[in-house]
């Protein structure tokens, strides 16, 4: 198999994942888009890990990326939901458009 | 060997197909429960990738935290916040803004698969050789101890930060 295949699947997930953080109002939504993005990456990273790994057997530093990009998006998901219930229980609304408390 | 490429090929395709499908869902689907389930078939394609590509233990990984952990509390996550008065909330942006959202993905797509040609062209990846658990976890506690000790930090900070930001006063 080519690397290629791998990489140009990562792309267009990534793109689709940046058109959804553009293109969607609801914070949630837009959280599910960062995670097809951050797995875009993490896709790129296995490729990468198993392309190396194919010449040096000793090196899997793909994988590891890979995990701890795994444990740092949980990390982030828990954030961000916690950020999205405080937005929601103070303003009614998770609507993107209505956070503009720093627009003065 | 000629065999088991094609079979390799076949099923990078039709997982890649239901990856694309799945994550063109979750951006446009106007239900957001529904977008919740389709990431969940993305998320499980991306396992499959990793299969393909003999990373099994970022594959059990992924099935564990994404499917296991993160879907369910994107679920929570729309079961808390659902409007109280009934009305569907416009999930999307107007469309002019979506015409331009789609406008920048699509030549993103081009600059970065022009890149990727341009960078990778014909490029074997090579005998897949399995990768095992075994050889992670001695890469994991010897070359990377130190950042897996900073993600464990990490990962206890944010956990005491989501409990503080969401807990009721």
């Amino acid at each position: 198999m080519l690397v290629n295949q791998f990489l140009f699947l990562g792309a267009v997930l990534f793109c689709i994942g940046v058109y959804g953080v553009l293109a969607r109002r609801n914070a949630v939504l837009v959280l599910m888009s960062i995670e097809l993005v951050l797995n875009a990456v993490n896709i790129n990273l296995v490729a990468f890990g198993a392309m190396w790994h194919a010449t040096d057997p000793a090196n899997l530093s793909g994988q590891v990326f890979a995990l701890f990009v795994i444990a740092v998006a949980a990390a982030e998901v828990g954030v961000g939901l916690a950020l999205v219930l405080m937005i929601y229980r103070n303003r009614q609304s998770i609507d993107l458009d209505e956070v503009d408390l720093l627009k003065g | 060997m000629f065999g088991l490429l094609v079979a390799q090929n076949i099923a990078f395709y039709v997982i890649a197909a239901l990856i694309v499908f799945g994550a063109l869902r979750v951006v446009t689907c106007k239900n957001l429960v529904h977008a919740a389930l389709w990431l969940v078939l993305v998320l499980a394609g991306v396992a499959g990738q990793y299969i393909l590509l003999a990373a099994e233990f970022v594959a059990v990984t992924q099935v564990l935290v994404y499917l296991g952990a993160i879907v369910v509390l994107f679920l929570f996550g729309i079961m808390l916040t659902r409007a109280k008065t009934g009305h569907d909330l416009e999930l999307d942006n107007p469309t002019p803004a979506k015409v331009g959202a789609g406008v920048i993905g699509v030549l993103l797509l081009g600059v970065m698969g022009y890149a990727l040609w341009d960078a990778w062209r014909g490029q074997e990846l090579g005998d897949i050789v399995v990768q095992r658990t075994a050889e992670v976890s001695d890469s994991l506690f010897s070359t990377y101890l130190l950042p897996f000790e900073v993600i464990s930090v990490l990962l206890l900070a944010a956990l005491i930060g989501a409990i503080v930001l969401a807990r009721r006063d």
